[in-house]
């Protein structure tokens, strides 16, 4: 069942991208930057949470999660260590996905050139 | 020198004001299909989103893992699997088609990243590689991450302390 | 030689006496696609950048263009070049090959007629024997340039133009067989406002549109006095702008043919270009490759090519400046009158 609602959210929010793209005229990395902070304030709010836990992978597949995560970050190093946290907390979480994108971008660009 | 006279009839200049021209533009202008974008941006990106799922399924059934924990992983295999289709240089074909079902999942920001360490790697490894691979994907983190400082700060003086 | 404001007459007729074009896969599976010296099958032409292979084309064009015009590059005084690159360093890496006294020209898409109105200026004032004219572009050193790196998956929108893989040469000449350059038209800078650098066509449309008014008030001309008058790139969306334009302002451009390179040289309802080709290479190839040929078969007798360019940066882009634009005219003739 949450399949159903992982493919429906997911959809729903590059739908959001869409229209920033075509409706919205924004560039992809305004679009991007957008919804990122868009995923940023959804969270502070308490929303974010919510929503994986309904719709799994619908919510933490776009970017929108990575401003989730970012979040996260903050806020629980935030309870742990105090106000330091918010700063040395950000890129707890997400440490996962910056770090696979670097060491694997780096990795293909050894041995793949790019086809045009 | 002499200028030799129009015996062709003198045309006028171009009578158009810059806003009046930009008005003519947008009416000529090609609309996008903007449905159409929709449509194939919610199957495509959905698509991606049950695959993340199902990655994430596997992780918690065969490997064991807790749902939050399985988050890292599922994460990772999306991005080596956009790394793989970007270098075989197909994911910039699924995108003209996916449009924002294609940017906007976390394989939108490896493609980027991606995309931006291949093209460079003529330009070398560190200058080139290393100094152009945030090229695309920089505003991202640096939204991000300023937008969550403030987030947290916000819930540091609203006393919210974080609760989750 | 000066006709009206900005326009010069070539009194002494100087000939084009052989001419190359060299170009990518995509510009070989189009409707021109015979008509072009060579025809390389990959994008990178087993050059370790995309920026070398840009350069092997504008290298190879002007060998084959001196081979066709049948003199030797130490008979050239001057060759008079440029390109869409930082610093048109195709054109001075072929001029460094090349080892004739070079200048460098940038007007983006409009460089080929730029540099062949220069070239003409030169042979027919007597201050050269013989010149070579030349430009060149290619699609991934642009994108990667102007717009994203080439795997990037962005989603181009239907006024987005693809630019031309190709470069095109010619060697103008005080005397010999070929076309006779009669008139060069040299266009001022328009810019009317248009921001989006994934519709220059719009942006340029303006441009052709004052070149081409300029050149028949200067010249006494009128539209019927050409078999067919093209422009550059302007495509499927500026193309019907400038013409638009043109009949509003009284210009009878129904009384002759009027085309545009960048619907030339693909098959725009085929072939995945969206609003059609651009670059450099876009009028050099149609103009060097196909138009020259149909004028020495006679086909056609008088020919008006306005090649169109955006002067815009990436970063002119970032600040939010509009999109200046040029458009430079050259009538080519069968020469036989």
């Amino acid at each position: 069942m949450q399949f159903l609602w992982a493919f429906v959210v997911g959809g729903a929010i590059c739908v959001i991208g869409q229209l920033l793209f075509d409706v919205v005229k924004l560039t992809p990395a305004h679009t991007m930057s957008t919804l990122v902070v868009a995923g940023a304030i959804i969270d502070g709010l308490g929303w974010y949470e919510p929503l994986v836990a309904f719709a799994g992978a619908g919510a933490t597949v776009p970017i929108t999660s990575f401003g989730n995560a970012l979040v996260h970050g903050a806020l629980t190093e935030l309870q742990n260590s105090g106000w330091i946290g918010v700063i040395s907390g950000i890129f707890k979480v997400t440490s996962a996905g910056i770090s696979a994108a670097i060491i694997f971008s780096f990795l293909a660009a050894l041995v793949v050139r790019p086809k045009g | 020198m002499a200028v030799k006279s129009a015996g062709g009839g003198k045309y006028r200049k171009m009578s158009m004001s810059p806003k009046e021209y930009q008005a003519f533009a947008k009416t000529r202008e090609p609309s996008r299909s903007v449905f159409g974008n929709c449509i194939r941006a919610f199957i495509v990106g959905g698509a991606i989103c049950v695959l993340g799922q199902a990655i994430q399924q596997l992780f918690i059934h065969l490997a064991h893992m807790k749902p939050e924990d399985a988050s890292n992983p599922t994460v990772a295999v999306l991005i080596i699997l956009s790394v793989i289709l970007t270098s075989l240089g197909i994911y910039d074909k699924i995108a003209q088609f996916a449009g924002a079902g294609s940017a906007v999942p976390v394989t939108g920001f490896a493609n980027s990243m991606c995309s931006a360490a291949l093209e460079h790697r003529s330009e070398g490894l560190v200058l080139g590689v290393g100094g152009n691979m945030f090229k695309l994907a920089g505003s991202v983190v640096v939204f991000g991450t300023v937008a969550a400082f403030f987030v947290g700060i916000a819930h540091l003086i609203f006393g919210t302390g974080g609760a989750h | 030689m000066l006709r009206g404001k900005q326009t010069w007459k070539f009194d002494n007729r100087p000939v084009l006496i052989g001419a190359a074009t060299v170009v990518g896969p995509d510009e070989g599976d189009g409707p021109l696609a015979a008509e072009f010296d060579l025809v390389h099958p990959e994008l990178d032409m087993q050059q370790k950048s995309w920026e070398k292979a840009e350069r092997l084309l504008l290298e190879q064009a002007s060998e084959f263009a001196l081979n066709n015009a049948r003199i030797e590059k130490e008979q050239l005084q001057f060759y008079v070049g440029g390109d869409l690159m930082n610093q048109i360093i195709s054109n001075s890496f072929a001029a460094r090959g090349l080892g004739v006294p070079n200048i460098g020209v940038f007007g983006a898409c409009s460089t080929s007629m730029e540099s062949l109105a220069i070239a003409s200026l030169m042979v027919n004032s007597g201050a050269a024997q013989y010149v070579l004219a030349g430009t060149c572009s290619h699609n991934c050193t642009a994108e990667k340039q102007f717009r994203y790196p080439t795997e990037y998956g962005s989603q181009k929108p239907p006024t987005a133009q693809y630019t031309v893989t190709g470069a095109g040469a010619v060697v103008v000449a005080a005397a010999g067989d070929g076309p006779v350059v009669e008139y060069a038209t040299i266009g001022k800078v328009v810019d009317l406002g248009i921001k989006d650098p994934f519709n220059m066509g719009a942006a340029m449309a303006p441009a052709a549109v004052d070149t081409i008014q300029a050149h028949f008030n200067d010249t006494g001309r009128t539209p019927k006095d050409y078999d067919l008058i093209v422009t550059g790139d302007l495509a499927s969306v500026g193309h019907p702008l400038a013409k638009e334009l043109l009949i509003r302002d009284g210009v009878p451009m129904n009384e002759t043919t009027f085309k545009d390179c960048g619907l030339m040289v693909y098959d725009v309802e085929r072939q995945k270009v969206q609003a059609g080709g651009s670059g450099c290479g876009c009028s050099a190839v149609v103009t060097y490759g196909h138009l020259l040929k149909k004028i020495a078969k006679g086909e056609l007798k008088r020919v008006l090519v306005v090649a169109t360019g955006a002067l815009l940066s990436p970063l002119s882009f970032q600040q939010g400046e509009s999109i200046p634009c040029i458009a430079h005219a050259v009538a080519i003739s069968g020469g036989k009158e």
